[in-house]
């Protein structure tokens, strides 16, 4: 029989790179399901998928690794994509934690598991600093990817090399168009992670000549495409990789930190400090204030003053329904204190 | 005036023959967004200044959050 990776290796002229390899994807979205699936399929070494949301039925239509039993049990993204790419590729170890990526938990992954790539999936700019400020200081190349609409970008950012994404964007941008405004076809998302998962697949395999060095944008809609050489844009000057690199997205600020969800008419409420949750005590406690209360095992559903809120064992708690984090973090409060 | 812009060619009627002027006709001003113009980066704070032409091939891109 022909070994599984036979195809691949007639193209890349060298027997299977990619035994030794581990890529940490940060989100399985959209993004993340399908760059994790190519990665499994190529045979990598080891996967680890980070990811603080559950699928819903809205996911179905792009998330390729869901399916409506997953939307039906409101399984953890995590957990739902493992199982599937374990299935998929049964040689691969797979890491799969469900908890938002920020600088504590990722800094914790980097300096315990010391990835060789970092990969994007993730639906917001402030994890994308994150990871790039991450990519800096354990020197570990990342590979920025990004979708909405019809359109779609990528970059690969080489630490020491290439600039890197706070070269590129001075500024945390006002997010105006997101998933939830101007939608989202799965096109634009395929389109943007063959970018991504082919420079992963030339880093991995140590073909560094072949890896593209400038801004590719595109949308499928409007049958635009762009390429842009992004090297007269890194900056001496740069926090997060320039001479004196100080990685600002780094530091971890103690409040409780509210974000909207792309594409999800949802508010998540982060506390402060990591505990663990019993989620039974939870019900009960939840139960005492009117609520109806369903649990899977890894989460909580209720609908309580009409609202329907989420809550996973690290104490994170998703509002369906709104976009006001304000009012989402009041009902955190009023609720578990 | 017709401008290549992201390797489609188009015709444009601006006010102005102004970078700022091709953005806001893309409803992009303020936005973040890297241009090229012929092959050259065109820094930010020259966006205003730099004059588009017949024939200029510009590329703009938007970063994007979604994912």
């Amino acid at each position: 029989m022909e070994s599984r990776y036979s195809r691949q290796e007639l193209f890349l002229k060298e027997a299977h790179p990619y035994t030794d390899k581990h890529v940490l994807i940060v989100g399985a979205g959209a993004l993340g399901s399908s760059l994790a699936e190519m990665l499994v399929r190529a045979g990598i070494g080891k996967l680890t998928l980070i990811d603080r949301d559950y699928v819903d039925w809205t996911n179905l239509q792009r998330q390729q690794l869901y399916k409506e039993q997953d939307a039906k049990e409101r399984l953890p993204k995590a957990e739902a994509a493992r199982t599937r790419i374990q299935e998929i590729n049964s040689g691969v170890e797979i890491s799969a934690i469900t908890a938002d990526g920020g600088p504590e938990e990722l800094s914790t992954l980097m300096e315990d598991q010391r990835p060789d790539l970092l990969l994007d999936g993730t639906d917001n700019f402030e994890t994308r600093f994150l990871i790039n400020d991450l990519s800096q200081k354990y020197n570990v190349p990342w590979i920025y990817g990004a979708c909405v609409g019809s359109q779609g970008i990528s970059c690969v950012i080489i630490p020491g090399e290439t600039p890197c994404f706070t070269c590129l964007l001075d500024v945390l941008p006002a997010e105006g168009m997101t998933c939830d405004t101007a939608g989202i076809i799965a096109p634009a998302v395929q389109m943007t992670t063959a970018f991504q998962g082919a420079e992963a697949l030339k880093i991995l395999a140590g073909r560094w000549g072949d890896v593209r060095r400038e801004l590719v944008s595109f949308d499928v809609w409007k049958n635009t495409y762009s390429s842009i050489k992004i090297e007269a844009l890194k900056k001496t000057n740069c926090p997060s990789c320039g001479e004196e690199a100080r990685y600002p997205y780094l530091t971890e600020d103690n409040r409780t930190k509210t974000a909207v969800l792309c594409g999800r008419n949802t508010v998540q409420v982060r506390p402060p400090n990591n505990r663990t949750f019993n989620l039974t005590e939870l019900a009960s406690i939840l139960e005492k204030q009117g609520a109806k209360v369903t649990t899977n095992g890894f989460l909580l559903s209720a609908v309580i003053l009409e609202k329907r809120i989420v809550l996973f064992q690290d104490g994170r708690m998703l509002v369906h329904g709104s976009k006001d984090p304000e009012g989402a973090k009041k009902l955190y409060q009023q609720l578990l204190g | 005036m017709n401008i290549i812009i992201n390797g489609k060619e188009e015709q444009m009627a601006l006010q102005e023959p102004t970078l700022e002027q091709l953005l806001a006709a893309y409803s992009l001003q303020g936005k973040s967004v890297i241009i090229e113009a012929n092959g050259q980066i065109v820094p930010k704070e020259k966006i205003g200044s730099t004059t588009v032409k017949e024939g200029d091939r510009i590329e703009i891109v938007q970063f994007v959050g979604g994912g």
